[in-house]
């Protein structure tokens, strides 16, 4: 049972990565990577490594976030790839 | 471009993947990661730190110094952030228009030609990206903040016993203020806590951190060696060790929190320090 | 055929943080845009730290916090089983490296403004052509 929730978080990683790197919108890039990062940390937390856990969710998914929207606000939304 | 990328990354994944077989299974427990150093640390945190949490007991004490040199490391970041991106005249040429605020009525009027300049006390000078404010979320964060920076220091004080210390109670006790700063506007969080507070704060942490590291050299033991500091505290040689690494997780924190908030208002405000995001 | 799932069933972990790294690496150099890399270089980063936790992951252990019983202030060492908790010298090393991570993270991101305020792109191609014209 417990290997199926650890494969579900990992598929959903992959998905996330994928995304946030293919889509043509820079600020949907910026939440995938926060939604990326929140999975990350899910996962570190299956394995049991809580502190690591912890920091991701306050820096990767909190704090990163904030800047990458606050960089975007500054510069342009537009990519091209 | 991107053909010859993907044949390089599908390169490296394949020699990568080929190099798992050597690996031990996922999960087991004699892998060889396990066997040499973590047993000591597992063994004897207790008896010797007195912390329950062997991450803080090998984070701070252990191995101290590492994490001594990821603090400069940070502060060295909020110091380039700073450099880089902070601009001191608050005119700006390109833009095409130019904003006042009537702060008693909260009028906002656009300036099209350049060469206005009021210098009164009713009229302030803002952002060409400025945005409007939002009441609830106003209210809403007014009554959160508080339990949001509790909550952050918890994290920093029961580092020792439970997840959590220095690291994740600095990035709590920083997104505090830079909630603060989005929900009102930049100057608000500017008037609370000074650039210049800022920039002493985040000085202040490492400070700490190489200070107490000093006085284990003063009280006659090795750098960072805090069971000396049982000399100067009625406690034993082992409370001490505790007692230390909370210090130091203190200023580790500060730190973190201050460079969090230096990179968030030079981001967004692109240097200027004026309404921002 | 068992040995080959049994060596699936203990590999598949590994294969795919592989796979997520090469996301990242092709992030890195394929993409034209300096934000999308910089995305990618987190992609990276992150696959490369969760390569470390999960080498100290142990099938069956709790968290590496040492449980003390009830009434008592400390545990001898030798009452301690040491397969009973996580390995935690890698969740040291990667914690400090998530906190330099954002902090460099912030002053790339820094950067990234000076380049737009400069040239007003961040594609690649257009910067390297207004290098050129001038």
């Amino acid at each position: 049972m417990y290997w199926i929730l650890d494969l579900m978080i990992l598929t959903l990683v992959i998905v996330c990565a994928i995304g946030a790197i293919t889509i043509k919108d820079l600020l949907g890039t910026a939440i995938l990577f926060g939604a990326y990062s929140f999975m990350m940390c899910l996962l570190w937390a299956i394995m049991g490594a809580v502190d690591v856990a912890f920091t991701e969710a306050s820096v990767g998914a909190g704090v990163s976030t904030v800047f990458f929207v606050a960089a975007i606000f500054r510069t342009t939304r537009r990519t091209r790839d | 471009m991107k053909k010859v990328a993907l044949i390089v990354v599908i390169l490296c994944g394949a020699i990568l993947i080929h190099a798992t077989s050597e690996f031990p299974k996922w999960g087991e427990i004699n892998s060889p990661a396990s066997l040499h150093v973590s047993p000591y640390y597992i063994k004897y945190s207790v008896e010797q730190t007195d912390v329950p949490n062997i991450v803080t007991s090998v984070l701070a004490d252990y191995r101290g110094f590492d994490t001594m040199f990821e603090t400069t490391v940070i502060f060295c970041a909020g110091l380039a952030c700073f450099l880089l991106l902070r601009i001191f005249n608050d005119k700006e040429e390109e833009t095409e228009s130019i904003f006042y605020r009537h702060i008693p009525s909260g009028i906002i009027i656009e300036f099209k030609n350049h060469e206005v300049d009021i210098r009164d006390e009713d009229f302030e000078l803002i952002d060409s990206k400025f945005v409007p404010y939002d009441l609830i979320i106003k209210t809403v964060c007014r009554i959160l903040i508080p339990f949001i920076q509790i909550f952050a220091l918890y994290v920093v004080a029961h580092g020792d016993f439970s997840p959590g210390g220095g690291f994740q109670g600095g990035v709590i006790l920083g997104a505090s203020i830079i909630l603060l700063a989005i929900s009102f506007n930049l100057k608000t969080a500017i008037e609370k806590i000074s650039e210049k507070t800022l920039g002493v704060l985040s000085a202040i942490g490492v400070f700490i951190y190489a200070g107490i590291g000093c006085l284990c050299l003063i009280l006659k033991g090795h750098f960072l060696d805090y069971g000396k500091l049982a000399k100067i505290l009625p406690i034993d040689p082992v409370k001490a060790r505790a007692i230390g690494m909370l210090g130091v997780e203190i200023g580790v924190a500060i730190t973190v929190m201050a460079v969090m908030i230096i990179i968030y208002i030079n981001i967004a405000s692109q240097g200027k320090h004026q309404e921002g995001l | 055929m068992e040995l080959l799932i049994k060596e699936i069933i203990g590999k598949y972990n590994y294969w795919l943080y592989i796979i997520l790294m090469m996301i990242g690496l092709y992030a890195i150099i394929a993409k034209n845009n300096l934000i999308k890399k910089l995305v990618g270089m987190n992609i990276f980063q992150t696959a490369i730290i969760l390569f470390y936790i999960s080498i100290g992951y142990k099938k069956g252990g709790t968290l590496p916090i040492i449980e003390i019983p009830h009434g008592h202030h400390t545990i001898s060492p030798e009452s301690i089983d040491i397969s009973k908790y996580i390995n935690p010298l890698p969740h040291v090393l990667m914690l400090t490296a998530i906190v330099v991570s954002v902090a460099t993270f912030g002053v790339a991101l820094a950067i990234a403004l000076k380049i737009y305020k400069e040239y007003n792109t961040l594609e690649e191609d257009e910067i390297r052509m207004r290098l050129r014209g001038k």
